[in-house]
């Protein structure tokens, strides 16, 4: 069957076996290799791309279910490596990425989730990047870098930095520590 | 300025953020235009007699080109691990047995990737059922048999040349036992296993493949093929992960390159996430004894580990791991008589081999565990019983019952510096409120100390350096990243003689035409080998650009100095630069540093969890980690790689466990089911500093890989284990899932 997709705002067309996924037009039909996938159950969402300004996994979307759609993909995000954009450089400056796998998908994440709620908490940031695995990070540099992004100081919002002086840990431990009670403590 | 120690950010990201990294399965090269696809049946019973394979059907399916089986292969079985017995030699593609759900039984080769799998579902392949052996306990009794022909399923030991003294607690007025569970988890990096094969008409192969260590890939896989290891020309492109699971080769690279050659064509494969829960090496698996003794005023006299670890079917590195867990046994503490051994059985399941840490993690669980107890039984606080037996920091280095020699270390400092941070006092006080309070949500607190050993395989690694007449400059080194960063931090290494931006320095790894020699990144190793083998580069390389110079110049070589990329006659103005230098002849050293010895980093976590007492649910509100790897390079990368390790750490204490049915079938066999923990299952992590040099190297440097992991899993068991402490509860294995929690509530409460 025939589709037509505008991919990072390039009218695309091919004619594709009808249960072909969305992820594998971008990566083998297109050649647009940022993209990954690492499960096969749309639970880790290195896929993850924007359909129509919307996150979604891109292995769990035919790309027949996108004809007609607009996609957006790490490749179409920055105007180039030295003009990045505000997500992305902000994972750099907060060191959000180390072997990169997860990268793209979390970074098309954090996209969609700062469209939706552009002040989010830690523990919106968290909550909302559940769908996205990252094996490297344990998050907590990807969870700085989409507060950062968000115009929000990590340090205030997580109550740490990323050099933290004794001073800088909150008193008191618990009672104090943001975003994590489990709501018994009060 | 030094540039060492400076928060630079990664030279590598810009790419790997616009354009993305270029991983095995993205590589767009000519020689693998027009590759076909591999797709692999893989065994979906534990234990079997293969009795009859049919691939006429698959043959005839669309796109197929080859389908291939054991018997077509034309490769021998494999010894996987150096030291295995003979009779556990690994088919490439099994023919008589299979043993382990996974192992791959026939090769489908098509045009396109969906064509594989549609063929794949056309294989017919009749097995007979054997009796599973899941639990190593049993696998040791021998009744039923993986290798018949070994007659035993005992692959390797250590330490089983004596008995254990029976003498050995005689002068302990307390002694406590405790049966712990390591359990399996998954690597599970983000990136599977995948490999593209392809040979050229000089004879040669190139294959590239996801490893962690091209050039010990590039022998494996040779040897394999048997071939010269000339023939084999092996690039590891950007590597999404590895975590352990990815060093050096494994038997399906060799398969994808004998398909390539038996095919005629490019050959790729790229394995799906339910393979690689199954085919990938995964890691820990230890039923360890521990036995420690000592006295009512916290003195700790003795302490016994008795080790039996899961190789899982095909013995791997996994055999060899437990001699780190022996030789790591006592920890942090000074213990007048320690004693350990290990076995090693296998059994019906996927084989065991590194995980982050890879043997340093379990000695140190076990350990940590018996200073809980062993501080329960007396009435001591847990923190207090550890800095009472701490070795102290003026008895290094320092050799252990255990038989390694500690370099450097300040163990009691380190347990200080966590507890100031997290003010254990305060919670400690808490947690008495709240019991008080009779608290539905109790506060538990969790301390461990550990030191592990690094770099501890292969103390040597090669760099090379060349400054190129355009000012450029290229390094080569021998470790292999997979995240870490090393594109930034050896450049910085050599920023720092050479005076050249690191945007002007290009790191290349892992092509073993361009680098023969090395030995990859693996045990937290590369910084004190293969980055002081770097800075060890640059600084020859500006001895020999001072010699040069000084002939140009017309100076004596004392007078000389390089500065921003320039030789200057220090005081003058008269200077040449490296790259006018290497225009006229090639400006190149080669190197290599020998440490000798491994390091030995250490450090302390604190971890703070509330355990729901009416659902067992238990969750990390804060953890404090003290991780001292020397001197810091690059704190960004440092700290990166201290918040995976915690995060890893704190995922098998509570969340990770890779689990078998009683027949054998994987039941955590992809992400669905994998307890893989995502942000919201993780708090945000306090990290203090410290720094005690090695005296191994120039730079002071240990290393920074594993040091999370190997803290914060213990730290993160004992909290939720101390949370229960008041009901009486002493020990719950891991990991410390609700129900696990919730039953050890309820059992606690019948019998209270």
């Amino acid at each position: 069957m025939k589709v037509a997709i505008t991919v990072n705002g390039q009218e695309t067309t091919a004619d594709v076996e009808p249960r072909l996924l969305l992820v594998h037009y971008l990566r083998d039909v297109l050649g647009l290799k940022a993209t990954n996938i690492g499960c096969d159950t749309t639970s880790c969402g290195a896929c993850t791309v924007l359909l129509d300004g919307e996150s979604v996994k891109s292995c769990t979307v035919l790309a027949a279910q996108a004809d007609g759609s607009s996609v957006t993909t790490l490749e179409g995000l920055s105007s180039g490596p030295d003009d990045l954009h505000p997500v992305a450089a902000a994972f750099r400056a907060e060191h959000g990425l180390q072997c990169g796998f997860c990268t793209p998908g979390m970074v098309m994440a954090a996209v969609g989730l700062l469209s939706e709620n552009p002040k989010p908490t830690e523990r919106e940031v968290r909550d909302g990047l559940e769908g996205n695995l990252c094996r490297c990070t344990g998050y907590h540099n990807i969870v700085r870098a989409v507060i950062a992004a968000s115009g929000q100081d990590p340090d205030e919002v997580t109550g740490t930095s990323p050099r933290p002086g004794v001073e800088r840990s909150p008193a008191g431990g618990v009672a104090a520590a943001p975003g994590f009670s489990t709501g018994g403590a009060e | 300025m030094s540039i060492l120690g400076t928060r630079v950010q990664r030279v590598e990201d810009p790419l790997f953020l616009t354009r993305g990294a270029v991983y095995t399965d993205d590589l767009v090269d000519e020689r693998l235009a027009g590759a076909l696809h591999l797709t692999l049946v893989r065994s979906p019973v534990a234990h079997a007699r293969i009795t009859s394979i049919d691939v006429s059907a698959a043959r005839e399916a669309p796109g197929v080109v080859a389908v291939v089986t054991g018997a077509e292969i034309g490769l021998e079985p494999v010894v996987l691990q150096g030291g295995a017995p003979k009779e556990t030699a690994r088919p490439f593609l099994a023919t008589d047995k299979v043993r382990f759900v996974g192992e791959p039984v026939v090769a489908v080769l098509t045009e396109e990737l969906y064509q594989g799998q549609d063929a794949a579902d056309l294989v017919e392949i009749d097995y007979d059922p054997l009796p599973a052996v899941v639990d190593p306990e049993e696998a040791l009794k021998g009744e039923v048999l993986l290798f018949e022909d070994l007659g035993t399923n005992v692959v390797g030991g250590f330490g089983l040349d004596k008995e254990f003294d029976e003498h050995l607690f005689d002068d302990c007025e307390v002694v406590v036992t405790q049966k712990l569970v390591n359990q399996r988890v998954a690597a599970a990096p983000l990136e599977t296993r995948a490999a593209a094969a392809v040979w050229g008409d000089d004879g040669r192969v190139t294959l590239w493949a996801s490893t962690q260590n091209a050039q010990s890939a590039r022998d494996a896989v040779a040897g394999w093929l048997g071939v010269e290891r000339d023939v084999v020309h092996l690039i590891t492109p950007d590597v999404g992960g590895g975590f352990g699971a990815k060093i050096g080769a494994d038997p399906e690279f060799a398969l994808v390159a004998q398909l390539a050659r038996i095919t005629g064509r490019a050959v790729r494969w790229s394995e799906t996430r339910s393979e690689n829960m199954t085919g990938m090496l995964q890691g820990r698996a230890q039923i360890q004894t521990i036995t420690i003794g000592g006295n009512r005023n916290g003195d700790v006299l003795a302490y016994r580990l008795d080790v039996l670890a899961d190789a899982g079917a095909y013995p791997r590195l996994g055999m060899f791991l437990p001699y780190f867990t022996r030789q790591m046994a006592p920890g942090v503490y000074d213990i007048p008589k320690v004693e350990s051994r290990a076995r090693t059985v296998v059994t019906t399941t996927t084989s065991i081999g590194a995980y982050r840490g890879a043997g340093r993690p379990e000695a140190t669980a076990a350990i940590e565990r018996a200073m809980d107890l062993f501080a329960a039984e007396i009435g001591m606080d847990p923190a207090e019983v550890r800095k009472r037996n701490v070795i102290a920091p003026d008895k290094f280095p320092f050799t252990t019952k255990g038989g390694a020699t500690y370099d450097s270390g300040e163990y009691a400092k380190a347990i200080d510096k966590a507890l100031e941070a997290a003010d254990y006092a305060g919670l400690r006080a808490e947690q008495a409120r709240r019991r008080e309070r009779g608290d539905t949500v109790a506060l538990g607190i969790g301390v461990s100390a550990y030191v592990e050993i690094t770099g501890g395989g292969a103390f040597a690694e090669n760099a090379s350096i060349e400054v190129h007449p355009d000012g450029t400059v290229t390094v080569l080194t021998g470790t292999s990243p997979h995240g870490q960063g090393h594109a930034t931090a050896w450049a910085m290494l050599a920023s720092e003689h050479l005076g050249v931006p690191v945007e002007k320095i290009t790191v290349k790894h892992g092509d073993t035409d361009l680098i023969p020699r090395g030995a990859g990144t693996m045990g937290s190793r590369s910084l004190q080998t293969g980055g002081v083998a770097v800075y060890q580069a640059a600084g020859e390389l500006v001895e020999l650009a001072k010699q040069r110079a000084a002939e140009v110049l017309e100076a004596s070589v004392e007078d000389l100095e390089v500065a921003e990329g320039a030789v200057n006659v220090r005081g003058t103005t008269t200077s040449i630069t490296l790259a006018a230098l290497a225009e006229k002849e090639p400006l190149k050293v080669q190197t290599k540093f020998d440490s000798g010895a491994p390091t030995f980093p250490f450090g302390a976590h604190v971890a703070v969890v509330e355990v729901d007492l009416e659902t067992g649910r238990a969750v990390v509100d804060r953890i404090v980690t003290v991780d001292d790897a020397g001197p810091v390079l690059n704190p960004l990368l440092a700290d990166g790689q201290r918040h995976g390790g915690i995060a890893q750490g704190i995922a098998q204490a509570l969340l990770e466990e890779v689990r078998y049915d009683d027949e054998g079938n994987p039941i955590t066999a992809t992400f669905a089911d994998y307890a893989f923990p995502s942000a919201a299952e993780l708090p945000s992590f306090t990290l203090v500093d410290m720094a005690t040099p090695t005296p191994l190297n120039p730079l002071g440097v240990k290393g920074i890989g594993e040091a999370g992991t190997i803290g914060a899993t213990p730290a993160v068991q004992s909290a939720v284990i101390d949370a229960l402490s008041h009901l009486g509860i002493r020990h719950i294995d891991m990991p410390l899932a609700p129900l696990r929690v919730w039953e050890a509530i309820q059992a606690a409460k019948g019998d209270a």
